[in-house]
């Protein structure tokens, strides 16, 4: 007779395999990713999956503290993206920079007119 | 009883939310552009790690840890479609391209 605790080990066991074949793909992604946006993305994946890890020992060591953290460590990733955002917008526009003072000028009208709207 | 059915359905959680997850990581690689790629991970990869959360909620019995990972859950599904579309949003305003297949930008000129 299977226990319980025989299918959740089983369970747990093929879920971390699958999360670490996810692992590899995202990271692959973040080394690979022809633009800055790309990593970005790859980086916010890339928490959702720790996120994962995170709640499947959750599961498999019986201690459930693990599912604050999971959730602390999604607040601090959802806050890591956005501030990467904000950094590829202050970056300005990546198709006109002849040198470095146009590309200064052309941000901050982009500046002004994005607070116009 | 009740321990075969909780494990049961934990297991079922575990599998499914880990299979989204892959999912999440083979578009993220496959797929050709940001803005499709962006589309991937936000919604396969937030319901992979909400399903699993919710596994680890519910194997715990208890109803205050299940509230715990349901409400962070919840977070996930808020939070997810802003930092993506947040994202977006900066890299069309900041140059980056459409890939190759696309037909057409809808938010070219604003």
């Amino acid at each position: 007779m299977i226990t319980p605790a025989a299918i959740i080990a089983v369970a747990s066991s093929a879920a971390l395999v699958i999360l670490g074949l996810a692992l590899i793909l995202t990271v692959w992604r973040v080394v690979a990713g022809p633009t800055l946006p790309d990593r970005i993305l790859a980086l916010d994946m890339l928490t959702g999956i720790a996120i994962g890890f995170i709640a499947v020992i959750a599961v498999k060591t019986r201690f459930s503290l693990y599912i604050d953290i999971a959730i602390s460590l999604g607040l601090v990733g959802f806050l890591a993206t956005v501030a990467f955002a904000r950094f590829v917008l202050s970056r300005g526009n990546i198709k006109s920079k002849p040198s470095a003072s146009a590309a200064n000028g052309k941000t901050q009208k982009r500046r002004a007119g994005g607070k116009k709207r | 009883m009740i321990d075969y059915i909780v494990a049961a359905v934990t297991a079922l959680l575990l599998i499914v939310g880990s299979l989204f997850a892959l999912a999440a990581a083979i578009g993220l690689v496959r797929l050709p552009d940001l803005y499709t790629r962006m589309h991937s991970a936000s919604k396969a990869g937030t319901v992979g790690s909400g399903l699993l959360l919710l596994a680890a909620g519910l194997y715990s019995q208890d109803p205050a840890i299940l509230a715990r990972a349901l409400a962070g859950f919840v977070f996930f599904l808020l939070t997810a479609p802003v930092s993506a579309h947040l994202l977006a949003r900066t890299a069309h305003r900041s140059g980056y391209d459409l890939g190759a297949l696309s037909v057409r930008d809808d938010i070219r000129d604003r």
